[in-house]
């Protein structure tokens, strides 16, 4: 009966390889419009006027502008600062200005073109680094949307200096499936919204204020990736078809061409971290001090929150007595960045590595000695001065090390490669990443679970979503085991707001191990319930099932309640930032051409602590996945913008990310070293293989070329720029 | 125009403007909607399908073309509930996850498999190029194309 | 996605097509799509008419000893035949992925003339043959005379490609491409070149390089220095003469510039002692 551990067919699974699944794009209502956005061509931009062209036929097109809003034009998450639509000025190209909606998507495509909007310039603000002191003012009267400090001392003065600057990227998380969105006016005057996400409650929270009431419900479609992505993004989508569909009286499905996509929705934060660490001759870590510089975009959206896991991050799995954090999130006048798969931790733990290589490099210590030396592991303290439990970094390298002497499959050379003198290089590097909420989230947040017992099968109601992850099977997992029963009487009660309660957000690592925590109480409250109902002390389900004479449906519901072991100061930013974390190493292999910059990845090691493995096969496609996104960060995935800060590669020709031939062959190992307040021990994982992979990648290339890299992505550019300009070791 | 084709061995007989793409074709007017759209430019592959056993991007193909023709998409694949060896080996090998690439993937497998029901592992990471996915690192789909025949076979012994 | 409601003329016959080309020279060419489709997503084509030159008879086919080419031949089957240069199987296998490779053809390159072609270096390394057709008649025209500008070349309104004639060589073709990405990849730089030595001299040279400039193009100074004497790959710098690169969202000039050097360099250092 125990199905933990093993892996069961994904409940989704038959539906997505017959073509069955349906993705929002797939709904088709009677009556259905399709919607289309007007977006700023200005950075910044007073707004003078929105004309519709006269040489139009309009008849058959709605057109919504921000006058429509019945509510707030406030897109509600951490603060009140982005509209829906442009109320009067634009702070960002691609920002939505207007909405059109029409029988096809040919003519919203069309209508939208004939929305001409007049602009006054105003001064751009675009660089980062400039923000702090600019006069011109985006968010309050400095830019900044956060500032972080943690000190726990300063340098020592007594050892090794080490200092240097690094620059991580823009990138995109490329969900395959674009953001869609389709709004449905019901008989009774409520909303129907369903659409492609990852939060229904951030979206209900959000069209709430939007409309002035809450008579409509979210309905989660199968959603075809997000990573982030569909975190906070989907809220501003859902609003717009939702005010079309007001308008129109008619349902209207937004579904994103892949250009719009790229160019308008968020990024992962660009950082700019500057280390200055002191160590011993011998290497050990005295005093590690990070300045960063984050930036936002136009508006807040999550940046706070990515900063925070940033600088908590910044410091990698190391032990360092003496640490001073200093984090700061500016505003530009570029399009809101947002959530991305790691949060943060991917950008500090660049910089973290990268930045050991370069002591390893400077005191000619083996780097992989260097971190032996430096690793955290049970009851050393953080950054912060939480005491860690449930280390695993010396298991996760001491696994990778043992899995990379096996001999590398050979490869054949990909097809036009022609006659290249490939350098091989292997490259090491670690990360541990915070599982769940930082700080008190978990606890401010109260996710909540219910689960249901229909006859003699069991529904868990959750509002977290299966995004492809798999969670829909991880839950039933969890109750079946907890129940002793087949998980193939466990089923997920639809991701509807008018059904499930919040769980929280499907986001930070947190579904697996937090509301898979809430559903396991979920099943032993209903133990306990079936037990006062039938009188009998047993533990067996079966028998309590058979002792009950009614037919009713019970429900118990549970409130996450956090591990009191945990102690988080979030005035001083001190204590257990994190419940545990999930720890990794990573082994890179790889070729570079250098005629002309080219990495070919050949593999992957990667051993990683899960915890608990609820679902081998699952957990490991998490790795995998995260990995070589984090390797498409690396060489392939840039960004380029134009002088408004408007994405110019908007199409998969030239955002570039991996293709199978791209990718290494993966050896994928999982170290189980549980948490306790975890579902049988399971901690969450999901971003945590976004972590290390570059700067794994960047010491492969060191080895191979002798060529430092401190800034991402390594195009083929830079790595041609970065030898001719000879940047030996 | 008036198009006639076959679709998964279904004739079709269907009004439609020339230029069509083949993908809006199977979705809107033919409802079969497991055939994905990532992107409309044969990048992402998610719309392949069969035209004459030959894999192609549906996006990129005009109705005009299809004339006389015999489409497969992912309902195709298998045979009523019977599934397909590729697709019962991705559901063991865990190769899909959200599965927006996954119809395209298994149409572009199948035809790799129906010349080299024994593909190597770098046969399979080629033939595969055209598909993208952000899931997987694509490891377990490597992995259950590489393995599907081999293990419908060990199935069937 | 705007669907192009454009009449479509469908040609079966060489001969239709001709007449078809003749009566509406305004037409799109329309052979496996996997451009012009991509065109009209992107907004990028306004198109009064197309002629679907798909499933066309007489445009067909590879020879049993590979020297000639149908127009419509697509990369699939230049990838699997036997006879052909194993640098142009290896092109083949570049052009997009399997997808693009099934539907895409030779014809549908060329006529293209993308200065990013996949394939438009090689023909001119192997001093190919393009033979063009109209109602007016037959011509050939030399590879190195085919591509006069920017997606211009010296087919008339009127006139088609119908298949591409590859000399006997004594010597040996290459091929490189360079585009970041391991597969599926637009070029960045694209190199097709051609030698024959004899005791250790270069006696025949074409060397050609993809998206450098506006058109695909032979590196002349480079083959002129190398003919009649040894090969010498340091004079690979020579390529600078000939080449005009340019900065995009993909790439840099200094970028291919240096590349295209590189890549020359290496090939040419293969070849001594051979």
């Amino acid at each position: 009966m125990m199905s933990i551990g093993k892996a069961v067919v994904r409940t989704d699974g038959r539906a997505k390889v017959t073509g069955q699944a349906i993705y929002v794009d797939d709904l088709r209502p009677e009556g259905c419009l399709y919607g289309a956005t007007v977006r700023s061509e200005r950075a910044h931009a007073r707004i003078l006027g929105i004309d519709l062209d006269p040489s139009f036929d309009w008849t058959d097109i709605t057109v919504v502008t921000a006058e429509d809003i019945p509510g707030e034009n406030v897109v509600a998450l951490m603060t009140d600062d982005q509209p829906v639509l442009v109320d009067g000025e634009c702070r960002h190209v691609m920002e939505a200005v207007a909405l059109v909606a029409a029988p096809t998507r040919e003519r919203a495509l069309q209508a939208a073109h004939r929305v001409q909007v007049r602009y006054e310039e105003l001064p751009v603000l675009l660089d980062p680094a400039q923000a702090e002191n600019s006069p011109i003012h985006i968010f309050g009267t400095d830019n900044v949307f956060k500032r972080l400090v943690i000190d726990r001392g300063t340098s020592t003065g007594m050892g090794v200096v080490h200092k240097a600057t690094y620059h991580t990227s823009l990138a995109e998380q490329l969900y395959i499936e674009p953001q869609g969105m389709l709004a449905i006016p019901e008989k009774d005057g409520s909303l129907t919204i369903i659409g492609s996400l990852q939060c229904p409650y951030y979206i209900h929270k959000a069209l709430k204020r939007v409309l002035g009431h809450s008579r409509f419900h979210v309905v989660q479609a199968v959603t075809g990736g997000g990573f982030g992505g569909k975190e906070e993004f989907p809220s501003m989508v859902a609003a717009h078809a939702t005010l079309l569909a007001i308008k129109s009286g008619r349902p209207v499905k937004m579904i994103y061409r892949r250009d719009e996509d790229l160019r308008a929705s968020t990024k992962r934060h660009p950082a700019i971290i500057q280390i200055t660490s002191e160590c011993t001759p011998e290497g050990e870590l005295l005093s590690w001090d990070a300045r960063i510089i984050v930036d936002g975009g136009a508006y807040n959206t999550l940046t706070p929150v990515v900063l925070s896991r940033l600088v908590l991050h910044v410091t990698g799995p190391y032990r360092i007595p003496k640490v001073h954090l200093e984090g700061v999130a500016v505003a530009t006048h570029t399009p809101p960045n947002g959530a991305y798969r790691g949060f943060g931790a991917p950008q500090a733990q660049w910089a973290v590595e990268r930045h050991m290589d370069r002591i390893a490099r400077e005191l000619g210590i083996d780097p992989l000695e260097l971190r032996r030396k430096n690793l955290l592991k049970d009851g050393d303290l953080t950054a912060t001065g939480g005491v860690l439990h449930d280390t695993a970094a010396f298991l996760v390298l001491e696994e990778a090390l043992e899995a990379a002497r096996a001999p590398l499959l050979q490869r054949a050379p990909p097809p036009g490669a022609g006659i290249a003198h490939w350098k091989r290089g292997r490259g090491l590097a670690l990360a541990f990443h915070g599982c769940g909420f930082t700080g008190n989230g978990e606890s401010w947040l109260k996710g909540k679970a219910a689960l249901e017992l229909v006859g003699s099968d069991l529904r868990i109601l959750t509002g977290s979503t299966d995004i492809g992850q798999g969670t829909d099977t991880i839950f039933p997992q969890i109750v079946a085991s907890e129940l002793g029963i087949p998980v193939e009487r466990v089923s997920m009660a639809p991701h509807d707001t008018a059904q499930v309660p919040d769980s929280g957000p499907t986001v930070a690592s947190r579904t697996t191990m937090v509301v898979g925590s809430v559903v396991q109480s979920c099943a032993k409250k209903l133990r306990l319930a079936l037990q006062a109902e039938t009188g009998l002390a047993s533990n067996n389900f079966a028998e309590l099932l058979a002792a009950r004479n009614s037919d009713a449906v019970l429900k118990v519901e549970h409130v996450y309640e956090p591990d009191a072991s945990i102690r988080w100061n979030d005035a001083d930013y001190s204590g257990d930032a994190y419940p545990t974390y999930g720890w990794s190493a990573n082994i890179v292999d790889l070729e570079v051409d250098p005629d002309t910059g080219e990495i070919r990845y050949l593999r992957l090691v990667t051993a990683t602590d899960v915890g608990r493995a609820i679902h081998p096969v699952l957990v490991s496609g998490q790795i995998e996945g995260g990995a070589l996104q984090a390797l498409g960060w690396a060489n392939l995935e840039e960004v380029v913008r134009d002088q408004h800060g408007c994405m110019r590669n908007d199409r998969l020709t030239n955002y570039i990310i991996p293709t199978s031939l791209d990718a290494p062959e993966m050896v994928t190992r999982l170290i189980e070293v549980p948490y306790a307040a975890g579902p049988f021990g399971a901690k969450g994982v999901g971003e945590l293989p976004l972590d290390a992979p570059a700067a794994a990648a960047a010491a492969a290339l060191e080895q191979a070329l002798g060529l430092v890299l401190d800034d991402l992505p390594m195009t083929p550019e830079r790595v041609l720029l970065a030898m001719e300009r000879g940047h030996a070791a | 125009m008036r198009l006639e084709c076959r679709v998964n061995n279904q004739a079709v007989s269907v009004e439609t403007a020339p230029m069509t793409r083949l993908i809006d074709l199977l979705r809107e007017d033919l409802r079969l909607t497991g055939t994905k759209e990532g992107c409309g430019e044969g990048e992402c592959g998610a719309c392949t399908v069969l035209i004459d056993t030959k894999p192609a991007c549906s996006c990129l193909v005009p109705a005009v073309q299809v004339q006389d023709a015999h489409v497969v998409t992912v309902e195709g694949l298998a045979k009523g509930e019977q599934l397909a060896a590729v697709q019962q080996a991705f559901l063991e090998f865990g190769g899909a996850q959200c599965g927006i690439c996954t119809p395209g993937f298994l149409v572009m497998a199948q035809a790799l498999l129906n010349e080299h029901p024994h593909p190597t592992r770098e046969q399979v990471r080629e033939a595969l190029a055209g598909n993208l996915c952000r899931c997987t690192g694509y490891q377990k789909i490597v992995d259950a194309v590489e393995n599907a025949l081999a293990g419908a076979e060990h199935a069937r012994q | 996605m705007l669907a192009s409601n454009a009449p479509v003329y469908t040609a079966k016959t060489l001969a239709q097509a001709l007449q078809l080309r003749a009566d509406h020279p305004e037409a799109v060419l329309l052979a496996g799509g996997t451009d012009v489709m991509v065109f009209l997503e992107a907004d990028r084509l306004e198109a009064p008419a197309f002629l679907n030159l798909w499933g066309c008879e007489g445009l067909h086919g590879i020879s049993e000893d590979g020297r000639k080419i149908g127009a419509l031949c697509t990369w699939a089957e230049l990838k699997e035949h036997p006879a052909l240069p194993m640098a142009l199987r290896a092109c083949a296998r570049t052009v997009g992925a399997a997808q693009i490779q099934a539907r895409g053809t030779v014809g549908g390159n060329i006529a293209n003339a993308s200065p990013a072609g996949d394939s438009l270096p090689l023909w001119l390394a192997a001093d190919a043959r393009f033979t063009l057709q109209s109602l007016r008649g037959r011509r050939e025209v030399a590879a190195s005379d085919f591509f006069l500008g920017y997606r211009k070349t010296a087919l008339a309104a009127d006139e088609i490609l119908v298949d591409i004639q590859l000399p006997v060589q004594k010597g040996e073709l290459y091929y490189k491409k360079v585009g970041t990405r391991l597969a599926q990849a637009i070029s960045k730089v694209v190199l097709g070149a051609y030698v024959h030595q004899e005791g250790g001299v270069v006696r025949e040279l074409r060397v050609a390089l993809g998206a450098v400039a506006p058109v695909p193009l032979r590196c002349r100074a480079l083959e002129e220095a190398l003919v009649g004497g040894p090969v010498r790959p340091e004079l690979a710098a020579l390529v600078h003469q000939d080449i005009r690169p340019i900065d995009d969202v993909r790439s840099s000039a200094h970028y291919r510039a240096k590349v295209a050097e590189n890549i020359l360099r290496t090939w040419l250092g293969s070849l001594r002692g051979c």
